[in-house]
């Protein structure tokens, strides 16, 4: 049996290409590449590539090319940089030619001709920020240095200006540096300080005995990068430039070299560094296409094999860079939830103006002009027509520090089930609620879903949460009603056990867009309200920890056939990292299927890690053997498969109490599945978690207990204790959360299915 | 059902003979047959002979039997009810204590010979017998790729149709495979509706989902009714009748049963009264649930003091197979009966049948409350 599963499988994709790969034919022979994909991916001799940017900053090689150079002897390559003269200069201008040459070459290495460099810097001024903006701007033809890669551990604090450092590095000295990273700082650097701090760099620089020469000699040697000690002598003239404020006169000694060494690497750092902190901030200027964490791998010209990547040392690099957080929008019926995140897509310039007059043309046309902007969001005809989103939406946008994944949930009770599988796959949530007088009381009171939502939402491990208050432009913008909101919706959101900290208010108007993205222009509200918007709002959510070194686990939520072969998965990965080629177990089937294809928000990539949405092509499996509720996984420590499970719960408004026998659906993650309570194993305290009694016999609103719970297909669990975002689970019946529950343990059924005695319990 | 004689001495011991007419008939004469009963009806049995010369020729004939009942086995989708023991009357082609299996047929009277009727298979034959009670009913509970197609009789709740489909879900720019597998899933329940539900028979047709399903489904339907030209579709039109129920899953039909709009249409289903009946025992679990018993025996206990007020019991428990315990559960209606409860049999088929079912299969509202500390519930 298994062999013949093994020939089924088989990748005969793989075998095929091995024969392609013959002495004599190009790639592009074999393969139909798009131009787009050659230029990012092939190595072309014909562009203007520097070789050394593919190579590890390591010494030696530029101190042959820094011969070169000076000499000025024949390489034609380098004519144009060799007919240049520099424009003469006094000694003073020299010196900031000198030090602000320097600083953009550790930033850009060789990727600039030295010439165009001193010319751009002229023209600024000897202003380091703008040189390099200009330079960076300037359309690149080659791949950035990897200098930078190296300390993207400390690309956490990656949030400080491109100033900073080289602001602080001549007036502190390397050495406080080390011991005092520069703090974030959120507001965009100002040309003025810079200047500044330009012309104290600029005097240390002039005392020095170095001769022009020397320090010619010195800024070459930064040209090629230099980390190490390339010699004697430009140590020394380092040495001496950079120590002759504290230390006049320096006697060089070896242990003294190598303190220069450390300096001048730290040096290298802190400003690669700032250059890092400069991508992103010109990522948040244009709209990017690529992300950044996901560096443009060359492919190797044999396309049969996988790159392995060290996964590790890839999540260690996206850490540095934004933040990712999962973030449902959740709340009553016509809240206004997608209206309010149609128009913060639309002012984060996420959605086209003439997409968005189209929507306006036709929701006219419908009659319902105020749903334009939810109509971003609500794509089928269904949900227009009448106006009311059913399912989950899934998009994506940027904020200057996160990317954030967004999942509009809908609202109207009959599709909780949706809900319950968007907020499953969430860190965070925007709880909308309307502030128009009634409103917002039958959305909280019961049986509104304002409750349900935030319930739900709470159970299932979202812990910060936004309360958007709404449509604030029918109310006038009045205050009291906004603090009566707040004061309401606070005292409920503590009861059901969200901490003070984690939970924000904000009014706003999603129809007008007010205090969305940009501060508040609205005078009635810019009265009273000084607090941020909704972005900066969203800003301040604290990143979420994910687990990567646990085993692979990626929930199916949707199957569909995409292009090409196999089928696409779409799922959140809860934990752990997979990349392209890995062979993993689809469970609870218990077949193994072979990853295809990677992709996040339709991009394609090489891996992903724990929290990303991503779309997963899966080949060797029928599709009958995955369905939403599936999970992927490793295949070396599959996920448990269950029927009867023990759980604690936590029941809710009950409108009768449940009794042995109850039949609920059992919402997990993305199943939903129906289930009887088979046994009610104990009732207990609800606050310190005593047994009260021993099989009860029916269990009332608002109590806590063990139950048993059987289902009649197995479904994938994790236990509580291994994993706090696979144990939890909702319980619902007649269309109403009756309980929240943890589960403890999987017990044996009379089918005798699966195994390990869950935690005993009274 | 039909009785055609009744012949029973003052013991309770006799037989009868009864006609089953419909499929719902072998419901009940499934839970009319006990194991040491004995059953006499047509059947086909295959003989052997042996002629003069030594060679064997097979025939089938159609013959009478009488058997004393072994094994009792029901088909409860297919309706088909056979029965096994041995042969207690000879005749000329089956030898005495031959086994045989009797499969009950449809318009074919059958004798059903027992030493005790009791008060319980009494009632289920005046029950059978009742021609009112007819009101079928089909029901469609359905969600987002996943629809049950049940037909409703006064006693079972047949799933004629389950279907379940991969619906991919919307996603940015392409909601073409969501529509499209939309469709094909609708497609699925025109044809479950077309081949499963027989509107000579069928009343009504109860359309249930959450959201907007059912009316986009019936939409649809009529729509490729017109363009396809089923008549029977178009025709029966006004039978379809649309109400809310919370998911697609088979327990969804007891809210719809519940539903005010649906149950005064068919007020007279024992279905409808079953479910108010259930829930009225959660209502005063809920309110007083002192005065709400389930699980054997602290029923009999309520019994004994004549605390009963309405028993919930489900047929299954009379089907068993034990002697005792089947006397056990008939000597508990009969001493609620004589203390005025009113005694509610419930269809083991039905939603609400399974779920008391689930609830140990007995349960009791009463007069009064009672304490109740040793709840002990064996699985």
């Amino acid at each position: 049996m298994s062999r013949h599963r093994n020939v089924r499988s088989m990748n005969y994709e793989d075998e095929y290409y091995d024969e392609d790969d013959v002495y004599g034919h190009s790639v592009e022979d074999n393969y139909c590449i798009s131009p787009g994909t050659a230029a990012q991916f092939t190595f072309n001799r014909d562009h203007n590539v520097a070789l050394s940017s593919f190579m590890d900053e390591q010494g030696g090689i530029p101190e042959e090319d820094e011969e070169d150079l000076e000499e000025g002897n024949h390489s034609d390559n380098h004519r144009s940089s060799l007919d240049y003269t520099r424009p003469k200069l006094n000694d003073v201008d020299e010196a900031k030619l000198n030090s602000a040459l320097e600083e953009v070459c550790n930033v850009l290495g060789e990727s600039v001709p030295e010439h165009v460099m001193v010319d751009t810097i002229l023209k600024h001024n000897f202003s380091v920020e703008g040189s390099l903006n200009e330079l960076l701007d300037a359309p690149k033809k080659q791949r950035e240095p990897r200098k930078n890669r190296r300390n993207r551990s400390q690309g956490a604090e990656g949030s400080q200006t491109s100033t900073q450092p080289p602001q602080q590095f001549p007036i502190t000295g390397p050495s406080v540096i080390l011991k005092q990273p520069p703090k974030p700082v959120f507001h965009e650097p100002k040309p003025v300080p810079n200047k500044q701090s330009e012309s104290i760099f600029s005097q240390k620089n002039v005392p020095p005995s170095s001769t022009s020469s020397g320090s010619i000699r010195l800024i070459e040697s930064s040209t090629m990068q230099v980390d190490n000690i390339q010699s004697n002598s430009t140590t020394n003239s380092v040495n001496n430039s950079k120590n002759t404020k504290d230390i006049p006169k320096v006697t060089m000694t070896t242990s003294d070299g190598s303190n220069t060494n450390i300096i001048v690497d730290k040096n290298s750092k802190d400003v690669s560094n700032s250059k890092k902190t400069e991508d992103s901030g010109k990522e948040q200027l244009s709209t990017p296409k690529k992300e950044r964490y996901i560096p443009p791998l060359p492919k190797s010209a044999s396309k049969s094999k996988y790159e392995k990547f060290d996964l590790k040392e890839e999540y260690k690099k996206r850490e540095g860079g934004k933040d990712m957080l999962n973030m449902v929008v959740i709340g009553h019926v016509d809240a206004g939830k997608s209206t309010l995140m149609g128009h913060l897509l639309f002012q984060l310039g996420n959605v086209n103006q003439r997409a968005m007059h189209k929507y306006e043309q036709e929701s006219k046309k419908l009659g319902k002009s105020s749903f334009a902007y939810a109509w971003v969001l609500d794509e089928t005809e269904e949900e227009r027509v009448r106006g009311v989103t059913m399912d989950i939406a899934q998009t994506k946008f940027e904020t200057p520090q996160k990317i954030i994944t967004l999942l509009d949930a809908p609202g109207h009770k009959d599709f909780i089930p949706n809900m319950i599988t968007g907020t499953a796959q969430a860190d965070v949530a925007i709880l909308v609620v309307n502030s128009t007088k009634g409103e917002f009381e039958t959305g909280f009171e019961s049986g509104g879903q304002t409750r349900e939502h935030a319930l739900l939402a709470r159970s299932l491990g979202v812990s910060q949460l936004i309360v958007a208050v709404n449509k604030m432009d029918t109310v006038k913008w009045d205050k009291a009603r906004y603090d009566d909101v707040v004061r309401k919706m606070g005292q409920f959101l503590k009861q059901a056990g969200f901490k003070d900290s984690d939970v924000s208010f904000i009014p706003v108007s999603g129809l007008g867009g007010e205090n969305l993205v940009k501060p508040v222009k609205e005078p009635q509200l810019s009265e009273w309200y000084r607090g941020c918007t909704l972005l900066e709002q969203i800003e301040k959510f604290k990143p979420v920890t994910r687990a990567v070194e646990k085993p692979l686990r990626i929930i199916v939520s949707d199957v569909f056939k995409g292009m090409g072969s196999g089928y696409t998965v779409t799922g959140k990965v809860v934990s752990g990292s997979v990349q392209l080629g890995d062979r993993v177990t689809v469970m609870p089937a218990a077949e193994y299927a072979v990853v295809k294809g990677l992709s996040m928000n339709d991009e394609g990539c090489n891996y992903v890690f724990a929290g990303d949405h991503c779309n997963v092509v899966i080949t060797g499996i029928d599709i009958t053997h995955v369905g939403p509720g599936s999970v992927l996984c490793d295949s070396t420590s599959p996920v448990t498969c269950a029927t009867r499970i023990q759980a604690r719960i936590v029941l809710f408004n009950l409108e009768i109490p449940m009794t042995r026998g109850f039949t609920v659906i059992f919402h997990y993650q993305c199943v939903s599945e129906p289930a009887i309570v088979k046994k009610l194993v104990s009732q207990l305290n609800k606050s310190t978690g005593e047994v009260i009694k021993n099989k009860p016999k029916c269990l009332m609103k608002n109590s806590s207990a063990v139950v048993e719970i059987e289902f009649d297909h197995p479904v994938c669990i994790e236990l509580y204790k291994d994993n706090k975002d696979l144990g939890r689970f909702m319980l619902r019946s007649g269309g109403h959360t009756i309980a929240a529950g943890l589960i403890e343990g999987v017990m044996k059924t009379k089918t005798g299915y699966v195994n390990e005695q869950g935690a005993e319990n009274g | 059902m039909k009785l055609v004689s009744r012949d029973i001495d003052k013991n309770g011991c006799g037989s009868m003979i009864l006609i089953p007419e419909e499929a719902e008939d072998m419901w009940h004469a499934y839970n009319l047959v006990c194991v040491d009963d004995t059953l006499r009806s047509t059947t086909i049995r295959k003989v052997q002979n042996e002629s003069a010369t030594g060679s064997v020729s097979v025939n089938k004939v159609r013959t009478t039997l009488t058997i004393r009942i072994e094994t009792i086995d029901f088909d409860t989708q297919g309706c088909v009810l056979r029965v096994k023991g041995r042969n207690i009357e000879e005749n000329q082609y089956v030898k005495m204590g031959a086994y045989h299996t009797l499969d009950l047929e449809m318009n074919r009277k059958f004798t059903l010979g027992k030493h005790e009727w009791d008060s319980v298979s009494l009632e289920r034959i005046e029950l059978a017998c009742d021609p009112t009670q007819h009101a079928d009913l089909a029901a469609i509970v359905m969600q987002e790729g996943l629809a049950h197609v049940c037909l409703i009789t006064p006693n079972m709740t047949l799933v004629r149709a389950k279907l379940e489909t991969n619906i991919p879900r919307k996603r940015k720019g392409m909601c073409q495979q969501h529509d499209k597998g939309l469709t094909k899933f609708y497609d699925q329940i025109i044809q479950a509706v077309l081949r499963h539900v027989n509107f000579d028979i069928v009343k009504c047709v109860l359309v249930a989902s959450p959201g907007f399903v059912k009316d986009q489904f019936l939409e649809y339907m009529f729509q490729q009714a017109l363009k396809l030209d089923y008549k029977l579709l178009l025709d029966n039109k006004s039978k379809f009748v649309t109400c809310h129920a919370s998911s697609g899953f088979k327990h969804s039909l007891k809210e719809v049963l519940q539903d005010p709009s649906v149950s005064s249409k068919l007020s007279d289903t024992k279905a409808s009264s079953e479910v108010k009946t259930l829930d009225d025992f959660y209502q005063m679990l809920q309110n007083d649930s002192a005065r709400a018993f389930y699980g054997i025996k602290p029923v009999e206990k309520a019994a004994e003091q004549q605390a009963v007020e309405v028993l919930l019991i489900s047929d299954e428990l009379f089907r068993s197979m034990d002697l005792k315990k089947r006397k056990r559960y008939i000597k508990l209606v009969d001493t609620v009966r004589d203390a005025g409860g009113d005694v509610k049999i419930f269809s083991s088929l039905h939603v609400s049948g399974e779920q008391l079912g689930q609830l140990s299969g007995v349960a009791a509202i009463l007069r009064f409350p009672m304490d109740d500390e040793d709840s002990d519930e064996d699985d």
